[in-house]
């Protein structure tokens, strides 16, 4: 079959694609859910903190996620759940299978990606000793909890700070749990400064930084671990070994976006982000295919890739709206990064088909206070303002004008921190 | 009373039972752990070896031997993934070729034909990743791979249809002989039988110090593997060796049947049966080493790690006899053990039925079907499991792409799934990148629907390794 836009992923980016690929004009639109439901990672979320950017309120995870449900509902888009999509190819068939509807092949006049992210895993890892039952990531701990009502232990030690691990921490601490200690191989953690004040301060939940899980003990279930510090090479400084006994490890060492049907379309990932590298259109290496939140790359708030699954949407829209060219090779600046900064979304822009104002989304790969951020148009200094701190657990932005670029020759675009 | 007790699921026991089950007579296997699979058979290097390494004149030659070419057979039969990719020992230094034109002797001596020695640019032309080390190589195209999960299942459920039954959470504590045969002490009670096979694995030892003086003590010697990410299984498309030189006895890189990369073993004696723990320094030993063999090691790729037990007995050879009247032993089966596992089970077979005086069976039924993996088929068939059953079109497990269907059936089938574990050693779900984060709490509903118990009577291997402790406040 046919279709015009399919977007791959009913989770806050694909529902918010949707409504502003409808909102932008576009008469067929096609969400292809995995799960039962609407909503994704969202529904897990049981805590407050969605939606202060968006909605002016703090909403839970799946409040915020019935809004876009609604809104997606209100249009004719339609929608597909219990759907596996099993692959995508660089004409953009999708391949995709469900009970109810079989195998089905789809081809799509233009496709957006929004797979979300997936947890890293203990393999990953490589951490020694035996295989337990009792080491979840901490995202199926969540889901286990507050969508199955189920208790994954009692003694629980975490390791990794970012935020679902956090968030975890205080679930499982008013579920009755005793969380023991957040071990974080850094020297600063991966989650939000809300986060750690709010899910570990507020409790007496102890944070060591530096300090990795270097062995796991119990043949059946977890019976302790052992805790050491780290140097700055990150590896574990002899001598310093604790134990703890718990019965149950929880991880939460990063966020990877799923990939596998990006690869499978030959589209091309950034290192930095392991997502797709994007155009100012949020369009991917392969034409016709666009990529917005976690898949493209992880966000710590849901109002960004709202934001940004919007600006998918649109670009899908008018990309069968007018058949807009291919990646546009040639008139393309790339935006270089420097000083702290790891990566941008987008990595080029073509000053032709970028908006009035652009969003340009970057994390830092370290601690920063009192630091520049500072954009250059070549040698131009065109942005230059302090920050009190960045985190690398904090997503920054800055915005460049349409007017600033167009016809202007600019070569390359750089975005750094400076210290003055 | 049962003719023969078999003590044991690992692939051995399974092979036997399976074996027996061609004869008149009945069999039952008794094992300790909750499922079959659950030792040795499970942690290994899923190699089917050519037959070069084992010493002239031992029963490992020629088993080893024997068992290789009885692969393509049994694999067919029994509808096990095996694939005769070949196998290369490397060779990194001139001063070392002696030993390999020793180990292509040795081969020859054990009856292979297919050996030769080819130089570094040979070997790197039909594999370019390897190193630019190597200075020549022992060429073994008969060697191949094997799922060592579905060789096991594919015994015991081949055994199951044609009658062997299957007792779990059973182990052995007594072995006695009385008038009429043995009676067997385990942990669900008696079992009577006229003739005993002990293939215990790293425990055959205490098995035989049941019933007999102590004769050979089994040493758990462990091994440690890193498993890598299906995206870099291509890094080589042959099992690659090295030659064991001053320095150690070397690791290997192999693709698996399923297409990952596996890496390992280390080789460390332990006291403890019971040791399946990795260690920090196995694992980095172990990579330090695979990376001699490879152009780039991608360690960033390791999805998992885990360890196996090796049963290396004093004798070091497989220990193939009946030690005492109508009790056997298939005891010390170290590497190449699963290689060998058809033919250990045809010939241990053929002397129970012997000793017992039973005969073939005409309705003995060699064919075993696993379960469908509904998502390697070709599109055609894939289509008509869907059609026929919705549930094939539900995935579950996402990185490997198993469906409910899949699901449901392994743990139906006899001996079924009764475990996480278990369904992941039948379908593969879990085993993939995100190692059952995803899927693990949905296999959980789907065993606790199956097996009428709440998800908190789901375990993921053993009674002790619970999963969630019930319902939250
Ligand atoms: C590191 C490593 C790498 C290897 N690589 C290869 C290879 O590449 N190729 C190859 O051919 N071979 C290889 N092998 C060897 C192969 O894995 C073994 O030879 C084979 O799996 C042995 O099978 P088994 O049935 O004897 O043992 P197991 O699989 O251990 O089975 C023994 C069973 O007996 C049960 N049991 C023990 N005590 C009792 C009791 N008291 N009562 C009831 N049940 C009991 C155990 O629970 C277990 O299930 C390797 C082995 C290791 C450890």
């Amino acid at each position: 079959m046919k279709r015009e836009i399919v977007i791959i992923g009913g989770g806050p980016a694909g529902l918010a694609a949707a409504l502003a690929a409808k909102e932008a004009g576009a008469k067929d639109v096609l969400i292809l859910e995995r799960d039962v439901r609407l909503g994704g990672i969202l529904n897990q979320c049981i805590h407050n903190g969605f939606g202060l950017h968006t909605f002016k309120e703090e909403l839970t995870g799946p409040e915020y996620a019935a809004r876009f449900e609604e809104k997606v509902m209100e249009t004719d888009a339609e929608v597909w759940l219990s759907t596996m999509v099993l692959s995508l190819s660089k004409d953009r068939v999708i391949t995709a299978v469900s009970r109810e509807k079989g195998l089905v092949t789809i081809e799509a006049g233009a496709v957006i990606l929004a797979m979300g992210c997936r947890e890293r895993s203990r393999g990953a890892l490589n951490i020694p000793g035996f295989r337990p039952a009792g080491i979840y990531s901490a995202g199926t701990a969540q889901r286990l909890v507050n969508m199955e009502g189920q208790m994954p232990g009692h003694e629980v030690v975490i390791l990794g700070s970012g935020d679902i691990g956090l968030i975890m921490a205080r679930r499982m601490t008013l579920e009755g749990a005793k969380v023991k200690v957040v071990a974080e191989l850094q020297p600063y953690s991966g989650g939000l400064k809300r986060n750690i004040v709010q899910c570990l301060d507020d409790y007496g939940i102890p944070l060591k930084l530096s300090h990795t899980v270097t062995e796991i003990r119990g043949k059946d279930r977890v019976t302790g671990v052992v805790i050491s510090e780290v140097d700055d090479r990150l590896q574990p400084i002899p001598g310093t070994e604790e134990y703890y006994s718990c019965d149950t490890l929880l991880l939460s060492v990063g966020l990877i976006p799923e990939n596998e049907l990006s690869t499978g379309a030959g589209v091309e990932l950034s290192r930095a982000t392991n997502g797709p590298t994007v155009n100012e259109r949020l369009m991917t290496s392969v034409p016709g295919v666009f990529a917005c939140g976690n898949v493209l790359h992880v966000h710590d708030l849901v109002d960004y890739v709202s934001e940004e699954a919007a600006a998918a949407g649109r670009a899908a829209a008018e990309y069968i709206a007018n058949g807009q060219p291919e990646r546009s090779g040639g008139a393309e600046i790339p935006i270089a990064v420097g000083g702290g900064v790891r990566y941008t979304v987008p990595s080029a822009v073509d000053p032709a088909h970028m908006p009035e104002l652009l969003t340009v989304r970057f994390r830092v790969g370290n601690i920063y206070k009192n630091v520049y951020t500072s954009v250059y148009f070549d040698g131009e200094r065109v942005l230059h303002r302090k920050k009190q701190v960045m985190a690398p657990g904090e997503m920054e932005q800055v915005v460049l004008k349409r007017a600033d670029l167009l016809g202007k020759n600019v070569g390359k675009i750089t975005v750094t921190t400076e210290e003055d | 009373m049962y003719d023969v007790a078999v003590i044991g699921a690992g692939v051995i026991g399974c092979a036997i039972a399976r074996e027996l089950t061609r004869y008149t007579g009945s069999v039952v296997v008794v094992e300790k752990g909750e499922d079959v699979c659950t030792g040795t058979s499970k942690a290994n290097s899923a190699i089917v070896h050519g037959g070069f390494d084992a010493e002239n004149g031992t029963m490992k030659a020629k088993m080893n031997v024997l068992g290789n070419r009885m692969m393509t057979r049994i694999s067919e039969e029994l509808d096990v993934p095996f694939r005769r990719n070949g196998a290369f020992v490397l060779c990194f230094q001139e001063e070392d070729r002696p030993a390999l034109e020793t180990l292509y002797e040795r081969g020859v001596k054990n009856g292979l034909t297919d050996l030769s020695i080819v130089s570094g640019d040979e070997a790197r032309k039909m594999e370019p990743n390897l190193s630019e080390n190597v200075v020549a190589a022992l060429w073994c195209p008969s060697s191949g791979i094997v799922c060592p999960f579905e060789l096991t299942l594919g015994f015991a459920e081949n055994a199951a249809k044609n009658g062997a039954e299957f007792r779990f959470l059973s182990g052995v504590t007594g072995v006695a002989r009385g008038e009429d045969g043995f009676t067997l002490e385990t942990e669900s009670g008696e079992i009577r039988a006229k003739a005993v096979v002990n293939a215990a694995g790293v425990y055959a030892d205490r098995i035989h110090d049941l019933l007999l003086p102590h004769d050979y003590t089994v040493t758990a010697r462990r091994g440690e593997y890193c498993l890598c990410d299906k995206t870099v299984g291509g890094l080589v498309d042959r099992t690659i060796f090295q030659l064991p030189t001053k320095l150690g006895k070397g690791v290997l890189v192999t693709p698996t049947v399923h297409g990952n990369l596996l890496l390992g073993p280390t080789a460390e004696d332990t006291d403890d049966k019971e040791y399946t723990a990795t260690t920090a320094f196995g694992l980095a030993d172990l990579q330090k080493r695979a990376a001699l063999s490879v152009k780039s090691l991608p360690t960033r790729q390791v999805i998992t790690s885990f360890s196996g037990l090796r049963a290396h007995t004093d004798v070091d050879d497989f220990i193939l006899r009946e030690a005492a009247p109508g009790f056997f032993e298939a005891a010390g089966i170290e590497s190449p053990g699963l290689t060998s596992a058809p033919v250990i089970g045809e010939m241990m077979a053929e002397k129970i039925a012997a000793a017992l005086g039973l005969s073939k069976r005409a309705d003995f039924d060699p064919i075993r079907k696993g379960v469908p993996h509904i998502y390697s088929l070709p599109e055609e068939e894939r289509r008509a499991y869907i059609e026929k059953d919705p549930l094939y079109g539900s995935i579950v497990c996402r990185c490997e792409t198993v469906s409910e269907g899949e699901i449901r059936d392994a743990i139906r089938r006899t001996p079924g799934a009764t475990t996480l574990d278990g369904v992941k050693r039948r379908t593969r779900a879990g085993m993939g990148r995100c190692q059952a984060g995803f899927c693990s709490p949905r296999v959980m509903e789907i065993l606790s629907r199956e097996l009428g118990l709440p998800l908190s009577g789901i375990r993921k291997n053993t009674p002790a390794s619970v999963l969630v402790y019930g319902k939250t406040k």
